[in-house]
């Protein structure tokens, strides 16, 4: 039985309606203190709206809030001991960096000897040092991204949440910040919510994760947990990429109508004549189309069943051209029958 | 006190905001709604309130005045020329801005507009000593260089937002399918400039009509309606005429600005 | 025939019409003349020439005996401007002006605030109308209106007789300097007329300055701890005051200027407005007339200045 002192956020069958709309629908969840929890999801799938409650700009239609066992439904945010980081920063123009990242010591009314103390460690943390005098207008969109959560952390709130806070960065340096973030976490020990649309994001940062679908939570696990063990075929396929038989395919291949996820890296394309072992299914397939990726190449492959599977490789040995040079060849793809994972309710998983 | 309903937390406003923007808005308003009222006044020579009774016959008496018509006339000519040749010359300079880049760029929107943000007396002193530096008599035309002179910026920023919305890309794709400059014009930007041209020049129409500043300075003998009215503030004779005329300014500069602003807000913004 | 020549990449055959064009086209110079050259031409000529007469005219002076102009450079027009009754009509102007925009400041900032604030989308639109809508009606109309209302027997006064306040009014109106013999003449009613009439060119600046703020700015706030008072003090109206600014340059420079109002209204201390229209009417003494005008003329381009380092000119 969990400590309830160690659940930082409970979500008690909490409802957000907007007219007819249901924007969250009966979500439960526990958040525990210390670890980095995202939520996933598509846009429109309720994930911001849970974060917006949490932080107190929304309140839930029913349902229960508890940060660290308190119910906060009737709570402000400024009286909720939870910090956000805005998806658009939303540093305050007017102020300098340091007058920023100090404000909520400001409010608290600090005296200003600890306040500008404060402010130059966290500066320090989020590597700013010296920035203090500059305006938000003068820094890049990632020294930006850096004060606002060197604002919010200062307060040392027990919860920090983060609001898509990379979509504006380019790649690189979102992957950067995608480290320093972590890293910052774990250094400081407190729990951070973070809401994204994007898996690749969330399998990188998170200690657990839950994925959101039109207001509801699919799954809820651990990345290497959600990815390779799907509940359900929109988390298969939103998480990572998969492939989806179900049908008369799949009853062909497995002796079993039950829809199954397999994923592309699982399988291999070997010739026609190659022999699959007890444990693993062999179905015939034509290359329809080749898409060199550079660090894998990416195979439609056509079932001579009907329907098509999508097989990734790393190009460890292959050329471009090689890759290429294999378009409408005749082939035939193997995969281990336990990296099937078999999702729908009802009917039996084949043995 | 964060409020009851299901939301965010801050969702009415306090009653003493609710209260203080009321009272502004009555305080905007209520004036004109005198006016209203005093047009149809019995009383003759005074402003007394309650009105005595109501009567409409300070119409027939206001309509059967040769000097109001007179008035009325010129300042319709006024407006009406001077709205042309800001449309002109507005548009000219709204063309020239948007497509070139040259020096002095920013200048010419300050350069336009200073007839209206310097006080009007400024312009209208200005005006007054070159023109009888010059010699010239104070005529109707006079009046309407003045007032063109301070419309143009009207017209210009009005077509110069228009422009900026979509401009370039619609010229480029005419001429790519064949068009030359000339077609592109007629066929492309005079359509889409139309309501940014039509809702500049009727801004510029009540500009022009409801000016009384510049005016006085650049007019001789001729009067315009805002001349007249301004004349009369001081007679006691002529308040309920005065009234009535009052009523059809407002009108006339009411209405165009009213379409101007229909005619712009189905295509983004006017700008005054 | 048109034909399409592939290989010269161009079609023959073009009208005059078309050529022209094209030779318009590939001289953008002879272009951007063409359209600047009028425009500029007109406001250089007629605007700007005119300024320029002005400040000439500025430098010559009037000759007491013949009451004509003399055309010969001296600083005797400005030096008038220091005797004690002109400095005193300046002096009032300004006072007056840098009352009227503290008033529409005032005034105008509860209802900005509340449209951008509080106001649904829908009945935004409908607001800002509301607040442009006297603008629509005659500034002149506007001003006679309060004529009747402020007049002796006019429906304020009324209302202040029915709500015993008459000892009140009539120690204000026995003030000096700013008294009078009735409302309607006085410069309490001068000023209450031009806060009036300025007042939507104040609300409309600070209603998009405040507009301008994100939701994200406020909620930050809320969210590092700071109560909606706090919020307001620490991030609103910073924000907002560049707004003000903007609109306090049209309130200033409307009222430095205006002769309608106090001709309408005032008593017989004279507003700049009124001083430039005598001197140059009258007594025929432009000289003194165009030195006056400088004066609002070099307030204003000081005051746009420190403006445009409040930040006003990006709020409008």
């Amino acid at each position: 039985m969990t400590d309830p002192l160690q659940i930082a956020v409970r979500f008690e069958q909490v409802s957000r309606h907007f007219g007819d709309i249901k924007a969250v629908d009966e979500v439960s969840l526990d958040l525990l203190d210390g670890e980095f929890f995202t939520l996933l999801g598509p846009s429109g799938s309720g994930k911001t709206t849970c974060l917006r409650m949490i932080a107190g700009f929304d309140r839930p239609t029913s349902g229960r809030i508890l940060l660290h066992g308190v119910d906060v439904s009737n709570l402000p945010p400024y009286e909720r001991d939870v910090n956000t980081v805005f998806q658009d920063y939303a540093l305050f123009p007017h102020m300098t960096v340091g007058e920023n990242v100090a404000y909520g010591l400001m409010i608290k009314k600090t005296p200003k000897a600890e306040r500008e103390r404060r402010v130059d460690e966290m500066l320090e943390l989020v590597r700013l040092s010296g920035m203090a005098g500059r305006k938000p207008s003068q820094l890049s969109g990632g020294q930006r991204q850096r004060v606002a959560l060197a604002r919010a952390l200062i307060n040392h709130p027990r919860v920090l949440l983060l609001d898509e806070p990379l979509g504006a960065l380019d790649l690189k340096l979102r992957q950067q910040m995608q480290l320093e973030l972590k890293a910052i976490q774990q250094r400081v020990g407190i729990t951070f919510i973070y809401v994204t649309h994007d898996q690749e994001e969330a399998l990188t940062m998170s200690d657990r994760l839950a994925v959101f679908n039109l207001g509801k939570i699919e799954q809820v696990g651990a990345p290497a947990d959600v990815y390779e063990n799907p509940t359900s075929s929109f988390v298969a396929s939103f998480v990572g990429v998969t492939n989806l038989v179900s049908g008369e395919t799949a009853q062909a291949i497995t002796g079993s109508p039950l829809t199954f996820s397999v994923r592309p890296e699982k399988i291999r394309i070997v010739p026609r004549d190659t022999l699959p072992t007890p444990d693993e299914y062999a179905v015939d397939a034509c290359v329809r189309d080749v898409v060199y990726l550079g660090l894998y190449t990416r195979y439609m492959m056509s079932l001579d069943l009907g329907g098509e599977l999508i097989v990734i490789q790393q190009n460890l040995n292959t050329t471009r051209s090689e890759a290429l040079s294999v378009r409408d060849q005749p082939a035939r793809l193997i995969w281990l029958k336990n990296a099937n994972r078999y999702l729908d309710e009802g009917g039996e998983e084949p043995v | 006190m964060p409020s009851k309903s299901a939301g965010s937390f801050v969702e009415q406003a306090p009653f003493s905001l609710k209260l203080a923007a009321t009272g502004v808005l009555l305080f905007l308003h209520i004036p004109v709604l005198i006016i209203l009222l005093y047009a149809f006044t019995t009383d003759e020579a005074t402003y007394s309130f309650p009105p005595p009774g109501l009567t409409t016959r300070w119409f027939g008496v206001a309509f059967a005045r040769q000097d109001f018509w007179d008035a009325l006339w010129l300042s319709l000519r006024v407006a009406g020329v001077a709205t042309l040749l800001a449309l002109i010359l507005g548009s000219l300079a709204a063309a020239a801005v948007y497509r070139s880049k040259f020096f002095g760029r920013e200048a010419i929107s300050v350069l336009l507009v200073l007839p209206l943000a310097l006080p009007g007396i400024v312009t209208g002193i200005a005006l007054r000593s070159a023109i009888s530096m010059g010699d010239i008599p104070f005529t109707y035309w006079t009046i309407v260089l003045g007032h063109a002179t301070f419309c143009v910026v009207v017209v210009y920023n009005n077509v110069l937002a228009r422009l900026r919305r979509f401009g370039s890309s619609l010229i480029e794709a005419s001429m790519d399918l064949g068009a030359d400059g000339f077609q592109t014009f007629r066929h492309i930007l005079l359509p889409h400039l139309s309501t940014a041209l039509l809702a500049g020049g009727m801004l510029a129409f009540a500009l022009s009509f409801d000016e009384v500043i510049v005016t006085t300075f650049t007019s001789g003998q001729q009067m315009t309606l805002p001349i007249w009215i301004f004349s009369q503030l001081t007679r006691p004779r002529d308040r309920p005429v005065t009234n009535v005329v009052a009523i059809v300014v407002i009108l006339l500069t009411f209405i165009p600005i009213l379409i101007a602003h229909r005619i712009s807000s189905e295509s983004g913004s006017a700008h005054l | 025939m048109s034909t399409i020549d592939a290989s010269a990449g161009g079609r023959r055959d073009r009208s005059i019409a078309s050529r022209l064009s094209t030779y318009i086209y590939l001289r953008p110079s002879l272009l951007l003349l063409l359209l600047l050259g009028p425009p500029l031409i007109w406001m250089v000529v007629v605007y700007l020439g005119s300024l320029a007469t002005l400040l000439v005219n500025s430098f010559y002076s009037l000759d007491d005996f013949t009451g004509l102009i003399v055309r010969q450079f001296t600083l005797r027009s400005y030096a008038e401007l220091f005797t004690p009754s002109n400095l005193d009509i300046v002096l009032r102007t300004v006072g007056m002006a840098a009352a009227v925009t503290l008033a529409d400041a005032i005034l105008a900032f509860p209802l900005a605030y509340f449209i951008a604030r509080y106001a649904s989308p829908r009945s935004k639109g409908w607001l800002y109308l509301a607040v442009l809508l006297p603008l629509w009606s005659s500034y002149l109309v506007r001003v006679y209106a309060w004529k009747l209302i402020l007049a002796k027997e006019g429906i304020l006064s009324w209302t202040i007789a029915h709500t015993g306040l008459s000892q009140a009014l009539q120690l204000l109106l026995n003030l000096p300097a700013i008294g009078g013999p009735s409302l309607s003449l006085s410069p309490i009613g001068m000023f209450i007329v031009f806060t009036y009439v300025w007042l939507p060119y104040m609300v409309i600046p600070i209603q998009a300055a405040l507009e301008r703020v994100p939701k994200s700015l406020l909620e930050a706030s809320s969210d590092l701890g700071a109560r909606p008072g706090e919020t307001f003090r620490h991030v609103t109206l910073p924000l907002a005051i560049p707004g003000v600014v903007a609109g306090s340059i049209f309130t200033f420079s409307l009222t430095l200027g205006d002769f309608i109002v106090p001709a309408s209204l005032g008593n017989s201390s004279y507003f700049i407005g009124q001083a430039v229209l005598s001197h140059q009417g009258t007594s025929g003494n432009l000289p003194f007339a165009a030195a006056l005008t400088v004066v609002p003329i070099v307030i204003m381009i000081i005051y746009l200045m420190v403006a445009r380092r409040l930040g006003a000119f990006d709020a409008l």
